[in-house]
């Protein structure tokens, strides 16, 4: 029932949280988790797996008993003498093994001379050799497939909306996600597989259906706005925002809650695989891409179209109409603190006014103590 | 604000969806039944167990590599895995020239190696043949007991199976231009030999003919070795015969003694002599360099040979074709060959590091159209056919990955992916009852209709376009779950809203869903251009998961305006849901609707009022504070 209210209340403006208004706060908040994010992939760079790396990789997979590193170091030096061995062991009883690049019979050899030591069915190990142009190849076809994407998705963004500004606002919340998704895997060094190229891209989707949603109502709260004369572009904006925040949170923890069950599952019973990365990356970038339509998406469409002539014209024309009213009342509280000119004026006059028409602008914010 | 509402059909809807299913799942039990279609979807490597190479086409300095030459390639390989007899081996190009060969359960070394090899079909002269298996091998003290005319050390190859039957026409220049195997033909027939090497290492000395380890090379060397200073004059010339290359031959064993797997080279230098083994390890040479290259042979086939008189000898024989270049060349090594004697009279046919055939060149052949004869069965011959006339890959590949899966593993994951799926759907479906209460149930009756129409396209594709499910294909499906269920939010959320401003639950219906199918629309065209996108740039896993995560947004689409909207619509009609209980999801109060807060108002609700707008605003604050955090 809260959850509810809380929904009501942000329908109608009863509250409202001043996300365009706010705009600086996450302009600078963004600047800064950007500025992480480089500073991480400059730093620590990404842990590539071997599929961008070349080389070879084994995995035994329910080792019985205590597991040792070393044993896996012995067999594989005792098939291809002195190499580089690179032993994992994952979950405590499974075991993963890089290597050089290995010929095909020393692999098989490999695999056998495991197998033995954890005294397991050569069945039971997996291995895998990756030439170096292989990962590059992929590279490139990520890199393929993304430019495609972001090109196809901006002329559909723009002929759908029929403005080029928010296909702009999209994107620059699209490279956003990517930024963060991509400092977040160099910050804590967890491995980029293909799999999570894969979920990358997904995420990528995700978060530009995510924007398109929240941009939707925008197109119909503005252009609502904009046919009125009680709400500026930006607060027309901002209501929307405001109002799809409860779909926002629920189409978010709904495609977050299997993704997150992958996860658990992942980590719990399986250790690294494809099905870990996947559900890692689009975890990250569920949360990231969630962030980036509410925080980003709209204060930037904003940004981008208060400046054009008739939206000018009509935010001027409700800012003059608002003055010319008498405050009814004074304002509750804490709750004005409002630091640009278009939001000064007696709101609560408006507020009355918009609250008999079921129609509200976002005068009231929470007190400070209740704010996140 | 205009409360028009279109005449909407609800029964209407639900019968085309029960079409459609039963369409979808009536294809499949038709091809259950009449065809090879099955009740579960087929799984790819990564879940069934397997191993899958990836081969990258090397392009000569830049070159652009002809599409139709990677599409022979793919034909080629497929020839030959399947030629191994692994079933379900799958070959398929992917991307633009990719070639990613997937062969379920444990492949076995000699399928990988045909596979990877680069496949240089090559006709190289014989300089030097002997048997290619250690005499050792058949402990020498036990008397033999096959057949003592079968001295497996005899230099002249009795297991090389054109050398079995002679020629049914002998050597004769200017008749028909046959390539007749060796006259000599005093061998056993293989199987016998074959059974003898397959009792050998079990200690069975049947097979065991030759009384004492003879050196089988001894003869043939004292012929030819020539000083290594000696540059060869032509590809026959025994100068090529240096003392290292033969006590490499010596020193090559064709057979494992414990696997029994036949030694193949892995490299070979076109203008060098190759020490090398015959495809079933019983005769090893020392060849001469290439002189005519396998794509120089424009065909190949088998048929019933005919003798000079053009009937019909009912012996089963090899025919092969070269082309322009092929002929001339193969005119002037059957001219050269034709006055040799003795092995040196052979010319070896080298396939994937093994000879594949060494008959005796019985005529000179101008004319490019060579038989080989032998003591062929149809089988054999098809075999050797196709080798020859898909043995040459028009390209060189590289290996870009190969990948072995064992089927514990994948079994795991399947199995993991499936709950971990489970659990994200009953995740997702408490969800939704909390949030929307006895809508929450649609959401279930929608992800069920949802997951059946996956599943039973699943199998429709597994059937007719060789889909297989793949781990990433399983994740692409629980991400749906999340995907399809927003459909359902943004749809649910207009109707609250279109009651918050105080609709009736009917009327919210029509108008929140003329709203929210055009968000539905705009943003399943996103989720799908995605699919489609990775779907067709991308390599390897993506295409799984891209597959199933565009036909699940496809499905979605489906289901949100063929099930749920009519649901909806038609749960709208009955008192629970039209009269907004307070368990529906409508409840027109807790949404609070505008006639509601007029309500509240006014007073009738008993819900404390104020006089003054800034009162009630108080007092609704108040009523918040707690409901926010």
């Amino acid at each position: 029932m809260k959850f509810d209210r809380w929904g009501n209340d942000l329908y109608t403006g009863a509250r409202s949280y001043g996300i365009v208004r706010n705009r600086r706060r996450w302009y600078v908040l963004t600047g800064v988790l950007v500025a992480l994010a480089v500073a991480a992939l400059l730093l620590r760079g990404l842990n590539l797996g071997i599929d961008f790396t070349g080389g070879s990789e084994f995995r035994v997979s329910a080792v019985p008993g205590e597991v040792s590193t070393l044993a896996a170091e012995d067999a594989v030096t005792g098939v291809v003498g002195d190499t580089q061995v690179q032993t994992t062991i994952i979950d405590g009883d499974n075991v993963r093994v890089r290597t050089g690049e290995l010929s095909t019979a020393d692999t098989e050899a490999v695999a056998e001379a495991l197998a033995e030591t954890y005294g397991v069915e050569t069945s039971a190990v997996t291995s895998q050799f990756v030439g170096a142009s292989w990962g590059e190849q992929i590279s490139v076809r990520a890199l393929q497939g993304l430019l495609v994407f972001l090109a196809l998705v901006a002329v559909v963004i723009s002929l759908y909306f029929r403005t080029w500004k928010m296909a702009v606002a999209a994107l620059a919340a699209l490279v956003l996600d990517m930024v963060f998704t991509v400092g977040i895997f160099a910050a804590t060094g967890l491995e980029v597989t293909p799999s999570t190229v894969i979920g990358f891209l997904t995420v990528l989707a995700y978060s530009l259906y995510d924007t398109v949603v929240v941009f939707d109502k925008v197109r119909e709260n503005t252009r609502e706005a904009l046919e009125g004369d009680t709400q500026t572009f930006a607060e027309g904006a901002n209501l929307a925002v405001n109002q799809t925040l409860v779909r926002s949170i629920n189409t978010s923890v709904v495609a977050i809650l299997p993704v997150l069950a992958v996860l658990v599952i992942g980590v719990a019973l399986l250790g690294a695989s494809t099905l870990l990365d996947l559900a890692l990356v689009l975890a990250i970038g569920t949360a990231v891409g969630t962030f980036s339509s509410i925080f980003v998406a709209t204060p930037l469409l904003v940004q981008l179209r208060e400046r054009e002539e008739g939206i000018v014209a009509h935010d001027t024309a409700v800012l003059r109409r608002r003055e010319g009213r008498t405050p009814v009342a004074a304002p509750a509280g804490p709750s004005v603190d409002v630091a640009e000119h278009d939001w000064s004026g007696p709101r609560s006059a408006v507020l009355a006014q918009s609250r008999q028409q079921g129609q509200r602008q976002q005068p009231r914010r929470l007190p400070r103590d209740k704010r996140g | 604000m205009t409360t028009t509402t279109r005449r909407s059909r609800p029964r209407r809807a639900l019968v085309l969806l029960a079409v459609i299913v039963a369409l979808v799942f009536g294809t499949v039990t038709g091809g259950y039944f009449l065809d090879d279609a099955r009740w579960s979807p087929s799984l790819a490597l990564d879940l069934e167990g397997g191993t899958q190479v990836v081969l990258t086409p090397v392009a000569e300095e830049g070159a652009e590599i002809p599409s139709e030459s990677i599409d022979q390639a793919v034909e080629i390989i497929r020839q030959r895995v399947n030629g191994t007899g692994v079933t379900e081996a799958e070959v398929v190009r992917q991307g633009s020239s990719n070639i990613v060969v997937s062969i379920p359960g444990q492949a076995d070394e000699e399928t990988l190696d045909l596979v990877r090899a680069s496949a240089q079909l090559e006709f190289r002269p014989v300089l030097l043949a002997g048997t290619g298996v250690d005499p050792s091998l058949f402990e020498p003290s036990v008397a033999p007991s096959g057949d003592p005319s079968a001295p497996v050390g005899e230099a002249t190859a009795p297991a090389a199976e054109e050398s079995a039957v002679p020629s049914a026409g002998p050597a004769d220049a200017t008749a028909e231009p046959s390539v007749a195997p060796s006259a000599q033909g005093r061998a056993v027939p293989r199987g016998d030999v074959a059974d003898a090497l397959a009792a050998a290492p079990t200690g069975e000395p049947t097979g065991a003919p030759t009384a004492e380890p003879v050196e089988p090379v001894a003869e043939p060397t004292a012929e030819p070795v020539a000083e290594p200073a000696v540059e060869p004059t032509d590809a026959s010339d025994p100068a090529y015969l240096t003392p290292e290359v033969l006590a490499e031959f010596e020193q090559l064993s064709c057979l494992d003694p414990e696997t029994g797997a036949v030694t193949r080279v892995s490299e070979s230098q076109d203008d060098e002599p190759l020490v090398v083994c015959s495809q079933d390890g019983f005769e090893k040479y020392v060849l001469g360099p290439v002189e005519v290259e396998g794509e120089n042979v424009a065909d190949a086939g088998w048929g019933f040979g005919t003798g000079q008189t053009g009937l019909s000898t009912g012996q089963i024989v090899v025919d092969l074709q070269f082309d322009g270049t092929g002929t001339d060349q193969f005119a002037d090594v059957s001219r050269r060959l034709f006055d040799l004697t003795g092995d040196r009279n052979r010319f070896g046919i080298v396939l994937d590091g093994v000879v594949i055939s060494a008959p005796t060149m019985n005529g000179i052949i101008p004319n490019g159209q060579a038989q080989i004869s032998g003591n062929f069965t149809q089988e054999t011959a098809e075999v050797l056919a196709n080798q020859l006339r898909y043995g040459a890959l028009p390209l060189s590949f590289t290996v870009e990955s190969t990948e072995s899966i064992s089927a514990t593993l994948g079994d795991e994951q399947l199995r993991l992916g499936v709950l971990a799926g489970l659990i994200g759907l009953g995740l997702v479906v408490v969800y939704m009852l909390v949030q929307y209460r006895a809508l929450g149930l649609v959401t279930i009756a929608s992800l069920a209709i949802a997951g059946l129409l996956a599943y039973g396209l699943l199998l429709l594709f597994s059937w007719r376009q060789g889909y297989r499910l793949s781990l990433p294909g399983v994740v692409g499906l629980i991400v749906a779950i999340g995907i399809t269920a927003d459909s359902f939010i943004i749809f649910f959320e207009r109707i609250r809203d279109e009651i918050r401003d105080g609709r009736s639950v009917a009327v919210a219906i029509e108008r929140g869903w003329e709203r929210s199918l055009r968000t539905i629309l705009i943003s399943d065209t996103v989720s799908l251009l995605a699919a489609v996108v990775l779907y067709t740039v991308s390599v390897g896993g993506v295409r799984g998961f891209a597959f199933t995560l565009g036909l699940t947004t496809v499905i979605d689409l489906i289901v949100v305006v063929l099930f749920t909207k009519p649901v909806v619509t038609l749960l709208s009609r009955t008192r629970f849901f039209g009269e907004g209980h307070t368990l529906s999801g409508f409840d027109a109060e807790h949404l609070g609707s505008v006639v509601a807060r007029n309500a509240i108002r006014s007073g009738t609700r008993g819900v404390p009022t104020g006089t003054t707008v800034a009162e009630r605003k108080r007092a609704a604050a108040a009523a918040n504070e707690g409901a926010v955090l």
